[in-house]
Order: C-alpha cells, then structure tokens, then sequence
C-alpha cells in the first residue's frame, strides 16, 4: 500500500509539469497581453515595454515556465494585471468553488445514487423508463439552458431565491448553482450505478444473501451497493476536478466570483500567471482526487489489494 | 417580494456588518441620508491608481472618490470649477493654477499644489507604468520623464512648478486653448502622501478628497463606499454609501435589479431592452453620453487605400440601416449618428447634426453604385472584425452585416468575424493585421470636440487604429488647438471633421446612450454625459 | 503475470476521467472482462458472434428503431437541407426580429429577423458534422494509440498513459477557451480538431484496457504461440474483442460533443458566421430567452432531441453487446 502511493505519487510528477507546461504554451500562444491593457488605444511603446518586464514577458517562453515554476515551489504565483497577488484570488476563488462543488457532489451521491439503485432495481418497469429519460433530456440540454431558465423561474417569477449569489457565497445560496452544475453529471450517476446494480443483482454473493434471509435493504445497502459502488466512485473521483474547473458557465450566470470566473477572467486578458496559478492547482486536485479514487476501490472491493 | 425583503435585508445586514452604518431608518431624523445602495459594477482591469484607469468602471470609483481641479457638470457636461480657484494664461502655454483653500483629503491632510504636483508626476513617470501617462503629453519635460525608448532622464516634470501653499504653473511644449478643459478627467486627480508612502496599501484601500469614502474593497467582488461626513465640498452625497457588486454578466445584474436583489443597474442589457418597460417602469432613464461607435478601416491595407476606396467605404455606409438597428437591436438606446462626436457636446461644442449628410443615411441603390464605382468590395466580400468577449458586440455586427447584404443583394457580402479576446482584437490592431473594417468605439475623455477628432484621426495619435493620415485634417487640428477664440477653434474642429466625412475615414455607426434602471428605493438617479451614475445625487428610500 | 500484479494497473487504467463525456467508461470496462469470464447464458447450438447476436436484439428494439430513424432524418436533412426548407438560413431581415410563427415561417424569426426553421435545419449539417466527424477522429486516434499501448507495454505505455493524464487534467472548457480563440478559420474543422485533440484520451485509455484484457485471452496466447503476425493479432483476433467498448463509448460521446460546440459558441470561440449551427442560434437567442423562447426552444429541442438519438443508440448497442442483461 504505501509503496503503491509512493508510486503513484512519483507518476504525478511528470503530469504535473507536463500539464503545467502545456497550459503555460497554451496562453502564450494566445499572443501578447498587454495590448489589452490600455483600453480603445495603442499603449505607448515605452509604457508597453516596462508592463512586458514587471510581468517576465520580455523573455523566451521556457524561460518565463521556468521562472514561474521556481517560484510556484516557493508559494509565488505571482500577480494578476490588476495588481493582485493570484495568491490572493486564489485564497478568495477557491473556498467559494469548493462549497459550490461539495454541493455538487452532494446532489450527485445523494441524488444519483438513488435514483440509480431504484432504477437498477426497477429495470424495464415504468420508473425506470420515466427517470431513464429525464435524466437524457437534462444530459441533453445544454447547461446555460438549464441555468438561465432555472434563474429566471426561481429566481424572478416566483421569487424562492435571489438569482444571484452574494460575494460572501454561503452554502445556501450555492444550492441553485450547485444543482444546475451537477445536472449534467447527476445524470450520469444515475446511469451508472443503475447499469452496475442492474448487473450485480444476479451475482452469487447477493443471492447468497438473500437465502441467508437477511433483510431487503441491507442486502441493498452493504452488498449490492457497496460493490456497484466502484464505477460511480471513479467518475465523481474525476468529476472534482472537473466541476471545479469546469464551472465557468455556472458561475457567470450566477455571478458567483469562484475559480472558474478567475479562469474565465485570466483567460480573456490572457494573464499567464493567473490562468497557470489556477490551473496548477486544479491539476493538484485532480491528481489527488484519482489516488484516493484508487485508494477507496480497496475500501469498497476486498478482492483489490495494493502492493 | 420576497426577493426583495431578503436583499434589504441582507443589503442592512451587510451595511451593518462592515460600517457599523444604520439601516431602516432608526437613527435619528435622516434616516435616508443614512441608507446605503446597492449597484452594479464591473471588476476594473488595472489597480485602482487615477493615472493607470482607463476604463469605465474604474473610472465610476474613481469619480466617487476624488474631486479635481475642474468636474464635468452632471447634465451639461460643461467644465466647472471644482478645486481650482483659478486658471490663468495669457497665451495658452503657460497656466497658472491656484487651488481653493479648505479642501482635505478624507485622512485629514490638505490639498495643496504640491498634492496635483506630485500626482501629476507620478502620472507621466515611466517607471510607474501608468496607462494613462500619455495626458501629460503636452507638458513640459514629458520627453525626458517618459521617453519613447530608453530609461528616463528625469523624475518630475521641468513645466510643473509648485509657486505657493496653493498655487502651481503648467507649462506646455505648444499652445493647447482647452487644456483648462482637459483638467476634469480622473487622470489629473491629486494624490494625498499616503499614496506614495505607503502605496500597497494605498491600492487596497484607496484614500481621495471625494464625497465617499473606501469602506472595504475585497477585490473581484465587492466596494463598499461610504459617505464621507465631513466632506467638504458642495456636492455631498445625498445616501448613506454604495456598495459596488461585480458582475461578470450584466444580464444577471438585470435579473438581480428585478428580483430586489440590488438597487442600481447602470448598463442595461440589449437583450433585455424590450423588458424596461414592463419590469421598471418609468424607474429606467435613457440619456446621450459622450461615446460614438464607428467602424474603422485598415488605411495600411492596399485594398482599402487606392483611389476610389473612399466611394467603398461612403458607399458601405449608405448600406446599414441605422434606423433599424438602432431601434430593434438597441431598442433606441443608440442614436443614428449622423457626425463624428457626440450630441453631448451640445451644438456650441461642436457637435453638428448631419454634418455626414447622405454618406450616413440608408441608400441601398446609391450604396451600390458607390461601391461599383469604387471598384467594387476588395475580393467581392468584407469582414467586420470585432472582440467577442466584451459587450453586446455580436449583434449589432451581425444585423449590420445582414442589412450590408440585403442592400447589396449578396448574402454572403459581409460576414461578421469574432475575435475571442480584446487582447488579441487589440494585437491586431496594434500589429496592423486587420484586412477589412472593424468595431472601434470612442468614449470621449473630456466632452470637447478636439477629444473626439484628434486622438482618433490625427497621424499616429494613440487611438488613430486604421492609421487614416490626412494633411489637411492634421493641419486643421493644429491650427484649431492654437485659436484662443472657443467658437473659432470650434469651427475649425468642424472643417477637420468635414474632411473626415470626405474621405470616410471611419464609417460612423450610432451615439451611444448612457441606460440605467433602478429599485422603487431609489430617486433622482442620472447618469452623467460620461454613462456613470451621479450617485452622490441618488436618494435612498 | 500473476493476477495480483494486474490489479492496480487496471485500477490506473480506470482512473483520471476528464469530466462530463466518460458515461460508459466503466460501464465498457466491466464489459471487456466478459470475453473472458466463463458464459453460460449464451444460446445453445451453433455459436454466433457477438455481432449477429447483438443485430438480432437491436432488429427487435424499439429504441434503436426510433433512434436508429431519427439518426436517419437528421442525416438526410444534413446533406440536403434544401429538400425540406426552400429558405436560405442568411436571408435575414430585421425587421421582422422575433416575431412569432406565421404561414411559411412555422418557427418564426430569431433576434436578427432570420427564419428559425430553416436555420434550424440548416444547422443540422454543422452540428451533425460536429459530432459525428469529431467522433470518428476521437475513435480512430484514441484506439489506435490505445490499442499500441495495451498490446506493446513498456515505456510506451507508460508515456501514453502519462499523456493522457495530462490530457485528462485540462478542463475542456478552458482549453477550448484557449485553443479556440486563436484559431480564425471559419469553418468547422478547429472545433473538430479540438474535441479530437481532447477527446481522443478517454478513448485510448478504454481500447487499452481492452486490449490488455482481450491479450490475456487463451486463444490470442493460442494463436501467438503459433507463430501469428503482431498485426495479425492485433487485427483477427484482439480487435474484434475490444471495438465493443469503444464503440458503445464513442456513440455516447458524440452527443456530448454536439452539445459542447453550443457551449463554447456561447463563451464566443466555437464556429463563427457565416457558419449555422443550433450552438450559434442557441448562444444568440439565450439572452433573449423572455421575448422570443421561440427563437432558443427550436434549436435547443433539436440538439435535445439529436443528443437524445445518438445516446438512446448508444444505449441499445451497449444493451444488445451484453449478455448478461439479455
């Protein structure tokens, strides 16, 4: 087990500064910032040329990704065009995008998860087919869709919740958001733990449980579920990161300032150290998130042993 | 109204979390004065810094936060004394500026000349990195405190002198009649010591002689601004403070503007124009502001520089239908532009209606001759390029494409094309890449007629982005900035403009009005010619 | 190999999901293990494949049929959208801007005054080509390099997977971000080479578990100890057995990448004008969402109803390649 993490650790190294490097090339690519920084107006050429050293512009590319992975190691990530430490956009993006994405999650287990085991157990009845194509429709549509429309009806016509959420961003204004950005997924659950309940009903240890007489739903709960688990656990193990970073749609209709709004922001004003400093860190989440994954398939299955 | 008891609420709570202000009323017989609203705002691009502000929503605080010298009258726009006492020249060169006495910065320190000296200074620095240091341009010693190429030769401007407590002279490298004028943009603002004294924490809470004060600033999301009591100037705030909320997409200000979420929405969504009416009410205003939308050409492309191209260009503008897009698209919240500046300037200004006569009316057949006669479109088609990250752009391009091809019976005659950044669509600018016309949108600086001709048309001015050149209209200019006489140097302006609309540098597009809608809390809400809401005139309650 | 070796490297090959598009992941790799387990609900007599078996459900299915049709129309509206729509998708006039449905516009007129019907339709080419394109390219690549990965090992597996944990790390939107914004072709191929350049990952990592499990098999160690051509192999006897996943994968995905073009034309960098196409329509009508739903219901229904299609196939493929739920 712990050679195995050792391991798995020592793989994420090259990732790390693979997928790192990749999105530093990435925005460059994107051309020169600092054009945009003056408005409707050529920058004078003096001016420009300073904005290019305060920011490491003026150097080859694989030297900037060097400079800025040193400092990385030594909690620099250096600073926004606004004059802001990305330290600090972080410290304010990331709480909020992480309660947004819990909430997620929540739906997604919670919600999934059931709907799953009662579809998985129902299959081919009425409920099945009914929750079966729900959650197609809602894969279907388009999440800016759903998300406007939900804004508009709870938010305006019927007046449940305020359609936006306030830049302190408590957990009860993010169940909105939270439920728009987990529709998709949430979606997915369903399906999932649906097919893997649908197939372990008919293996030998439930039967086996069953004839042992135990109750309904502790054959449910500790041996049916528990190994359908695994599947499901994998996609929300790689859904974290995703939500995390992919929130960029959610979070600008309900205008939560989260990480998907600095990405978004750092992205349309082509600020490396902003677009690298989230990403860096949505890696590191990512990363984790899969070993644990990993990790967590010996919990729910017993035949798996690391070595 | 649920929604709408829940944001007072949390409005109140917040209020009185972060200021300890009253909320409801309680506090005695002002209760109003005391309240505190609510408004929508954008997260400004560069450090909050007077020189280093070049856009809007910046500006917006910074107008809550500092007074100059002079300040742009709310409704007429004109340029009133504000701190100076006097302006004095004999020869459009050399000033003489007095500060009045009695003004303080809300941390107590007075306002003297040395506070715009130094401000001043800091501005035009090079090493300061200010966007906005090209204002002090005409002053002299510019050259040396922010050479072109190379390090500066000198820290403080040789044509400030700081002659008294309260008095300095400005000396400029050429006659400039309206530099007076000039002194109410945010970039001349004073600056108190703390700024450079402690210039860190300066930014995170910025510190000025205006009527509110920083009460918190949590950057990305959220100003709280709060009425400066002891203020002393004659335009004290009439509300307890505003809290300035940042959206990333004004439609959700919208949204939150109809579910009482929040008081004041200063930019109005295209999309929801059609909806004032029903959602607001006569709570919705709809005034000129000093911006003009044109379309610019490439004049460094051969396509678009050989003779005959002017007839292209006048001819494509024949071929939108202002009229229509300006009342569907914008709902007339943009007005056919029929010159190259604004109706704000007022008729003395500058600003004379259908000075581009025919060239910008809806002609279809004539459009089509034109651009026959003119050698017809540069590879039989035209591309507007625009960015598509800001503002409503994407429609209006498209229904000015679509009513291109309809007068030219070609459906493929213009094609709309996005740029995904403003970086980018400023990089191809800057690197002279763009091939055919493109968005290019004006809000003027200081509403006077110079501030829309030269930046934009003069040879190399900053924001000149087609590289037009014109001997004529340089010379126009020139004369016009030395004529003492407003009406003469006005009049000239107009003759230079008049070569603009001959050559059709930029095809203009629409005046754009300043919109805003506001919560039953509020009145006397205005915006002023530059589209920023007068807030210190707002009453809450 | 002992068997407890194989485990973690199974776990591995399930890991790292990039988000939203990898339904089925899981599903196909509890598939590929079937080969391999013992059968015993197969049908007795002569042995049929897979292949016939599974077309012999899917003849009986009434989801594929329906689907299967759907699929059909939406590929004939695709390459000839002037049979069932006389207009052309750029005749827009404004002043006809959001107007309801009226004789000869059944759909009635978008934001710009254009007809939403036949852009409707016209959109389907742009959209269907999207997915479908972008799939094929997700398919070939992912499983030709997965398939390498899986039947060779070694230090190129260990750089793929590397790879495509790199991939995998990319949020897509943002890449599209990125990527796309440069690019100013006005056609549709950098947003298919986009979703292949991002897509392909999830693919290669299936056709390599599935390869790797489909080598274990008794009859490829067979016919290697008989002396068969690596190609031989990989293309008679391993592919046959690991296509399954991959193809059950690649037609949900296709939905999920109709619907990701809307999403980025909405942040502004998917396809361009004079480009049509439901993700075009559907980010310009969206702000309008109180004056003229019309103008977003038409063409959000039909990439609902097209995305519906392609994953209820998907769906019964995957049913019908299965035996245990048969």
């Amino acid at each position: 087990m712990g050679r195995y993490v050792v391991r798995r650790l020592l793989q994420m190294v090259p990732v790390f500064v693979g997928a790192t490097l990749l999105i530093f090339l990435m925005v460059n690519v994107m051309g020169d910032p600092i054009a945009g920084l003056c408005g409707e107006r050529q920058c004078d050429p003096a001016t420009a040329a300073r904005l290019e050293k305060e920011f490491g512009l003026d150097k080859p590319v694989w030297q900037q990704y060097l400079t800025y992975m040193g400092n990385v190691f030594t909690g620099d990530f250096g600073t926004a065009f606004n004059g802001q430490e990305v330290t600090e956009l972080m410290s304010t993006a990331f709480p909020v995008t992480i309660r947004l994405t819990l909430i997620a999650i929540l739906f997604e287990i919670v919600v999934g998860i059931a709907l799953g085991v009662v579809t998985g157990l129902r299959r081919g009845r009425p409920v099945d087919t009914g929750v079966l194509l729900l959650t197609l429709v809602v894969v279907s549509v388009p999440t800016f869709v759903t998300g406007l429309l939900l804004q508009l009806l709870l938010g305006v016509e019927w007046g449940w919740i305020p359609p936006s959420v306030s830049s302190e961003a408590p957990f009860d204004e993010l169940i909105l958001p939270g439920l728009v950005l987990a529709s998709v997924s949430l979606a997915y659950v369903t399906r999932l733990t649906r097919t893997s309940i649908a197939e372990n009903r008919r293996s030998d240890y439930v039967r086996t449980a069953i004839a042992k007489g135990l109750p309904r739903h502790r054959v449910v709960v500790r041996h049916l579920l528990r190994n359908s688990l695994i599947p499901v656990v994998t996609f929300i193990g790689a859904d974290i990161g995703f939500l995390m970073g992919g929130a960029i749609v959610t979070e600008r209709i309900f205008n939560i300032h989260g990480v998907g709004y600095q990405l978004y922001q750092g992205i349309l004003r082509q600020n490396t150290q902003t677009v690298v400093g989230f990403v860096t860190v949505l890696v590191l989440v990512f990363l984790a998130a899969n070993l644990v994954v990993d990790l967590l398939y010996a919990v729910l299955d017993p035949r798996i042993r690391y070595a | 109204m649920r929604g709408a008891m829940h944001a007072r609420w949390a409005v109140c709570a917040m209020a009185a979390a972060l200021a300890a202000t009253a909320c409801g009323g309680g506090d005695g017989g002002s209760g109003d004065s005391g309240a505190v609203l609510s408004a929508s705002w954008g997260d400004p691009q560069n450090p909050l810094e007077p020189a280093n502000t070049n856009e809007v929503q910046g500006g917006k605080v910074l107008d809550m936060v500092f007074r100059g010298l002079k300040r742009y009258d709310p409704v007429t726009g004109e340029a009133e004394d504000m701190l100076a006492e006097r302006i004095e020249t004999s020869d459009s060169q050399n000033f003489t500026i007095t500060v009045k006495d009695g003004w303080t910065f809300s941390n107590g320190e007075k306002v003297t000349a040395r506070s715009f000296v130094d401000a001043w200074n800091y501005g035009a620095s090079l090493r300061n990195n200010q966007r906005n240091a090209y204002f002090f341009g005409y002053i002299e010693g510019y050259d040396r405190v922010h050479p072109e190429e190379g390090e500066q030769t000198a820290d403080t401007l040789s044509g400030l002198k700081v002659t008294g407590e309260r008095t300095f002279t400005v000396a400029l490298t050429q006659k400039f009649s309206s530099f007076p004028d000039t002194l109410g943009y945010n970039a001349f603002a004073p600056l108190p010591r703390a700024f450079f004294d402690d210039h860190d924490a300066w930014v995170r809470k910025p510190v000025g002689n205006g009527p509110y004060l920083v009460d918190s600033y949590t950057r990305g999301s959220q100003m709280s601004l709060r009425t400066w009591d002891d203020y002393p100037g004659p335009d004290k705030a009439r509300n307890g403070g505003v809290d300035l909320k940042v959206y990333t997409d004004n439609n959700t200000a919208y949204t939150d503007l109809m579910a009482g979420n929040l008081d004041l929405v200063d930019d109005i969504p295209a999309a929801q124009l059609k909806n004032v009416g029903n959602d607001l009410g006569d709570r919705y205003l709809n005034t000129p502001a000093g911006i003009i939308q044109t379309l610019a050409f490439p004049h460094y492309d051969d396509d678009w520089n050989k003779p005959g191209s002017q007839k292209v260009r006048t001819g494509l503008s024949m071929a939108i239908d202002r009229e229509q897009i300006t009342d569907t698209i914008f709902q007339r919240t943009r007005t056919p532009a029929t010159d190259w500046t604004s109706p704000v300037l007022g008729e003395d200004g500058g600003y004379r209606a259908g000075l581009c006569g025919e060239a910008c009316a809806y002609k279809p057949d004539e459009a089509k001759r034109l651009i026959r006669e003119g050698g017809g479109l540069p590879g039989g088609k035209v591309t507007i390029t625009f960015n598509a990250d800001t503002g409503s752009h994407r429609e209006w391009v498209n229904a000015v494409c679509n009513s291109i091809n309809n007068a030219l019976d070609d459906e493929r005659a213009c094609t709309a094309d996005p740029v995904g950044t403003f970086a980018d669509f400023r990089n191809r600018i800057t690197d002279r890449k763009m091939t055919g016309p493109f968005r290019a949108g004006w809000q003027m600086d200081y509403p006077l007629i110079q501030n829309f001709l030269q930046p934009l048309y003069y040879t190399d001015a900053s924001s000149n982005d087609g590289k037009w050149s014109n001997e004529q209209f340089d010379d126009l200019v020139d004369r016009a900035n030395q004529e003492t006489d407003d009406a003469r140097a006005v009049d000239l302006f107009q003759q230079a403009e008049e070569v603009v609309r001959d050559n059709m540098a930029a095809i203009p597009l629409w005046y754009q009005n300043g919109s805003a809608g506001w919560s039953e809390r509020l009145s006397d809400v205005r915006l002023n010619p530059f589209s920023v809401p007068v807030y210190d005139q707002i009453k809450v309650g | 190999m002992p068997d407890g070796r194989h485990e973690p490297e199974q776990a591995i090959a399930g890991t790292g999901m990039g988000g939203a598009m990898d339904l089925g992941v899981e599903e196909a790799e509890t598939l590929e293990k079937r080969p391999a387990g013992p059968d015993g609900s197969g049908p007795q007599g002569k042995p049929r494949s897979l292949w016939s078996d599974a077309w012999r459900d899917l003849r009986r299915n009434p989801v594929f049929l329906v689907s299967a049709l759907v699929i059909l129309f939406l590929v004939f509206i695709s390459l000839w959208p002037s049979a069932v729509t006389s207009g052309s998708p750029l005749a827009c006039d404004l002043s006809r801007a959001q107007e309801g449905s009226r004789a000869g516009h059944p759909f009635g007129f978008d934001g710009q005054g254009c007809d939403v019907y036949t852009r409707t339709v016209y959109g389907a080419r742009t959209s269907v080509a999207v997915g479908v394109l972008a799939t094929l390219g997700v398919a070939v690549l992912g499983s030709v390099l997965g398939a390498l990965a899986g039947f060779f090992g070694g230090a190129w597996d260990s750089l793929l997977s590397r790879v495509t944990d790199v991939f995998f790390a990319i949020p897509v939107v943002l890449g599209g971000l990125v990527l796309l914004s440069v690019i100013t072709s006005n056609t549709v191929w950098p947003v298919i080479g986009f979703i292949v350049l991002l897509g392909w990952p999830q693919i290669s990592r299936i056709a390599r578990s599935a390869v790797i499990t489909a080598k274990q098999n008794d009859y490829v160690q067979a016919a290697r100890a008989l002396g068969a051509s690596h190609s031989r192999l990989v293309l008679r006897h391993i592919a046959p057995n690991a296509v399954a996943p991959v193809i059950v994968v690649a037609t949900i995905a296709l939905g999920t990448y109709i619907a990701l073009e809307a999403t980025l034309s909405y942040l502004g960098v998917g396809l361009k004008p004079p480009s049509v196409s439901w993700g075009i329509d559907i980010s310009a009508a969206s702000p309008y969402i109180r004056n003229a739903p019309h103008a977003l219901l038409w063409p959000s229904g039909a990439l609902a109803i097209t995305v519906l299609a392609f994953i209820m196939l998907g769906d019964a493929v995957r049913d019908a390649l299965d035996p245990k739920l048969r």
